[in-house]
């Protein structure tokens, strides 16, 4: 049985997380992702879920961390200054492994910026924005109906990894309206922590399970009395300063993307079997650049498309793959070039990479990609 | 020398702490878990949350479910475990500086809200852990490593505070009565409600020797 709507990406993102259930949401207003708060607050009251708008961004995140560490889904959302603003306790997630969904609906920066136009100035942000080493899974919907399907991933992505997950959506994205299909959500495909199955004088609430090298996480209230602390720790969560034992952590806070890798990366291409110029594009670009080609091929130029679902890990394998058969790969952003550094990484040199960059607030019209790609094809 | 109940509340293998000899953050945590023994709460069902700070590290010698967070933040995080577990009971372990500093706003929100949260504030006048740096209750003209010619600022009153921001029960005891202490955070756990206790203590080893504070009864004084 499937439903058809006709929803803004934002709101696709919070039916999305209620289809993953999710059931709490800590946040602050902010444009242009309000609309996702507001949803939240109508509809998890009416699923004995719990929505709280808290005093700031900082305290958004801080109580959907809290609500996780008490055993519910949560997620958090905002825009560029709001995510700046998260940074820390972003890294506090990363560094506990409390499973998370952190949405940026991405607005034109630096500072205020541009509140209500588009960008996809965050990018970089989403991997390093807060201090100090960690694995990063970020996605970036390029349709409402991939907000809505993405946001179940990125909820059992969290769960599975036992870290926070980014979306990276923009403001196009989050306020254009489409058609989306709601597929009936198969329960089995919706993951949910892994609990301790230990008694709780046995529970190690760090030791990776030689399984799958996760570890599982109980919840507060469940029976286990256990440390959590931002501070490096051991396997026991409590702080340490043995060489070895930091070690063991930041390497397997690493490994756990690493080793996933391939489960993880998302990627879409089209017509790349037979092209010389690919578009690389991600987020409502993606939308242009698609169009742009296919005005390409029927002008006769061999234009491919790829477009990185997951912006982290980045699809480099992959992009590094098709570069060998092209002669340039031209990377629309609507930034000052930031994606563009990891095509270059991961091309090597194979091929010649085209930035194209816009910061005036517009979006890319197809024609002014189709003309990139005539000059280089 | 602490009752067996109150031995069962800690993570003795910690032990040494990291507190300074003579510090009044262990005369705290003896009053809370007295105070938590006696209203027989479950070690699986309370939480103690903290922030950053000598303060904090309270969190990790109490055997319950903690979480030492980060630096000002720790309200908001057990806000949420609140929320979303109602039946759990929440202290909230904090140092002047955590509390009246860098979350000022979380403190003030928290007594706003009035959910069912006890704020055990430390206040000694000083960030002690970095070394003695002037915080929002350090008094005027005293001397901290930030204020080598005296504080000009003047400090807040947490009590005060706590009151005029909507906490529905606001306390304040000093290390020199732990009693009262224990008594002050056995109300404010009960009440269904934000409560504010703070206990005024001393960090003889940096606001005491820049102060020429010779006497504990100077430190408190």
């Amino acid at each position: 049985m499937s439903e058809i709507a006709f929803w803004q990406g934002n709101e696709a993102i919070a039916y999305g997380a209620l289809a993953a259930e999710c059931r709490f949401f800590g946040g602050y207003p902010i444009t242009p992702s309000s609309e996702i708060a507001e949803i939240l607050a109508e509809e998890l009251p009416k699923r004995n879920g719990r929505f709280i708008q808290m005093e700031d961004e900082i305290a958004g995140i801080a109580a959907a961390i809290g609500g996780s560490i008490a055993g519910m889904k949560s997620l958090t959302a905002t825009s560029g200054p709001g995510f700046s603003l998260k940074q820390e306790n972003l890294g506090f997630a990363y560094m506990a492994e409390i499973p998370l969904v952190v949405v940026d609906v991405m607005r034109g920066g630096p500072s205020t910026g541009l509140p209500t136009k588009a960008a996809q100035q965050d990018v970089m942000q989403a991997r390093w924005g807060t201090h100090g080493d960690h694995g990063t899974i970020c996605y970036a919907p390029a349709s409402v109906q991939e907000c809505y399907e993405v946001t179940i991933r990125a909820f059992n992505a969290a769960e599975r990894y036992r870290q926070p997950v980014l979306i990276m959506s923009d403001e196009i994205i989050g306020h254009m309206r489409e058609k989306v299909v709601i597929n009936e959500i198969d329960p089995s495909k919706l993951v949910t922590r892994k609990r301790p199955t230990d008694i709780p004088e046995k529970f190690v609430p760090y030791r990776p399970d030689p399984k799958d090298d996760l570890p599982c996480m109980a919840s507060f209230g469940d029976g286990y009395t256990w440390h959590i602390t931002g501070l490096t720790h051991n396997d026991w969560g409590f702080p340490t300063n043995d060489a070895q034992e930091i070690d063991k952590k930041m390497k397997r806070l690493m490994r756990k993307i690493d080793r996933f890798r391939d489960d993880i990366v998302e990627y879409e291409t089209a017509f790349t079997e037979d092209a010389e110029v690919l578009v690389l594009a991600y987020g409502s670009v993606a939308r242009s650049s698609l169009r742009a080609v296919h005005e390409a091929r029927n002008r006769g130029i061999r234009a491919g498309f790829f477009r990185p679902v997951t912006l982290w890990p980045f699809p480099d394998k992959e992009v590094e793959r098709l570069a060998r058969k092209m002669k340039t790969i031209i990377v629309p952003e609507l930034n000052c070039g930031q994606m563009v550094l990891e095509v270059e990484r991961a091309v090597h040199g194979k091929a010649k990479v085209e930035p194209l960059n816009l910061v005036n607030g517009e979006l890319f019209k197809p024609e002014d990609i189709l003309k990139v790609i005539e000059e280089v094809a | 020398m602490p009752s067996q109940e109150v031995f069962s509340w800690l993570r003795t293998r910690f032990f040494p702490h990291i507190w300074c000899p003579g510090c009044g953050h262990g005369i705290i945590m003896h009053s809370l878990l007295r105070a938590l023994v006696a209203l027989d709460k479950k070690k699986s069902q309370t939480v103690i949350a903290s922030g950053i700070g000598c303060s904090s590290r309270m969190a990790g010698y109490i055997d319950a479910c903690t979480v030492h967070t980060t630096h000002g933040r720790s309200l908001a995080f057990a806000t949420g475990i609140k929320l979303a577990k109602p039946e759990l009971t929440v202290v909230d372990v904090m140092g002047d500086g955590d509390c009246t500093a860098i979350g000022g706003n979380h403190f003030i929100h928290a007594c706003r809200r009035n959910i069912d949260i006890t704020a055990v504030v430390m206040n000694n006048n000083i960030y002690g852990m970095t070394g003695g740096q002037a915080s929002p209750t350090t008094p005027i003209g005293s001397i901290a490593s930030t204020t080598p010619f005296g504080a000009i600022d003047p400090s807040f009153d947490i009590c005060k505070l706590a009151e005029g921001a909507g906490a529905s029960y606001v306390a304040r005891a000093t290390v020199a009565n732990p009693k009262q202490a224990e008594q002050f955070i056995m109300k404010g756990i009960q009440n269904k409600g934000f409560s504010v206790v703070e206990i005024v203590t001393h960090c003889h080893t940096t606001f005491g020797r820049k102060n020429k504070r010779r006497t504990p009864i100077d430190n408190i004084n």
